[in-house]
């Protein structure tokens, strides 16, 4: 089970009305790479994977949902109080056409979410590289929001998100060699 | 040649490319790629600086910023 605490790990704070931006984060929403997709893949790996690194999968599965919060809460500032004339400007507009403001899992080509981009192979080893991978491709992700982004604020908050993919391969990386040999070392979260 | 987390490359130029070309590209290699099992007792951040950071330990912050800043 889990306990919620009703704050965001990092503050989200936006300093200009650009619905445009929304429509680019939302690739770390519903995309193949976003948050969405980590956080299951990691939480439904759990179940197949040796003792060792359960507690790994779940800390970090868990931290993705936190992360997801954030790009919702981006997304919606972002566009809460744009009119649909400046939702279609911003190519919104196919958006807002099915789901008004709500968010959907969609990456930011409007591709809906699907279970087939995550991977579950069973092997340990594969199911780690699998994450290693996925998370430098959220890293990748998050700069190139960064380089798109004009947004001080904004930017500020996908630094975090980025340093975090970055820590969090770290220790994946660290999960493959407590597998590769059974070593008695303290980890460090 | 300093170390840097940024590294760069020169790919070809044609003669007739349509865009103004870019004659360095670059790319990202963080820290965590060259830290292998993190050793016990490394540096850490504050824990305000942590919080704001994305990590506590030293060895593993990345800062990240736009590398088209020079051609926008
Ligand atoms: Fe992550």
């Amino acid at each position: 089970m889990w306990v919620y605490e009703k704050k965001l790990q990092y503050p989200v704070r936006v300093s200009q009305c650009n619905p445009r931006l929304a429509k680019f984060l939302i690739e770390q929403y519903g995309g193949a790479d976003g948050e969405l997709a980590a956080a299951l893949r990691y939480l439904n790996q759990r179940y197949t994977i040796p003792d060792k690194v359960i507690g790994l999968l779940t800390d970090i599965g868990t931290e993705e949902f936190a992360h997801l919060e954030m790009i919702a809460t981006m997304v919606y500032k972002l566009t809460k109080d744009a009119t649909p004339e400046q939702l279609k400007e911003a190519g919104l507009g196919a958006h807002y056409a099915d789901h008004d403001k709500a968010l959907f899992y969609h990456n930011a080509a409007g591709v809906p979410f699907t279970a087939t981009y995550i991977q579950a192979k069973g092997d340990p080893i594969a199911d780690l590289y699998e994450d290693i991978a996925a998370e430098e491709k959220a890293r990748a992700t998050y700069q190139w929001l960064i380089d798109m982004s004009d947004d001080p604020f904004l930017n500020e908050s996908l630094a975090f998100l980025r340093e975090r993919e970055v820590v969090h391969s770290q220790r994946f990386r660290e999960a493959v060699e407590i597998l590769k040999e059974a070593r008695e070392q303290k980890r460090f979260f | 040649m300093a170390f840097t987390n940024r590294k760069t490359y020169t790919p070809f130029i044609g003669r007739y490319d349509p865009c103004q070309p870019i004659r360095v590209k670059t790319y990202e290699t963080p820290p965590h790629l060259y830290l292998g099992f993190q050793p016990p007792g490394l540096e850490q951040f504050s824990p305000k600086e942590a919080l704001k950071r994305g990590t506590l330990w030293k060895a593993l912050y990345s800062p990240y910023t736009s590398p088209y800043g020079d051609y926008r």
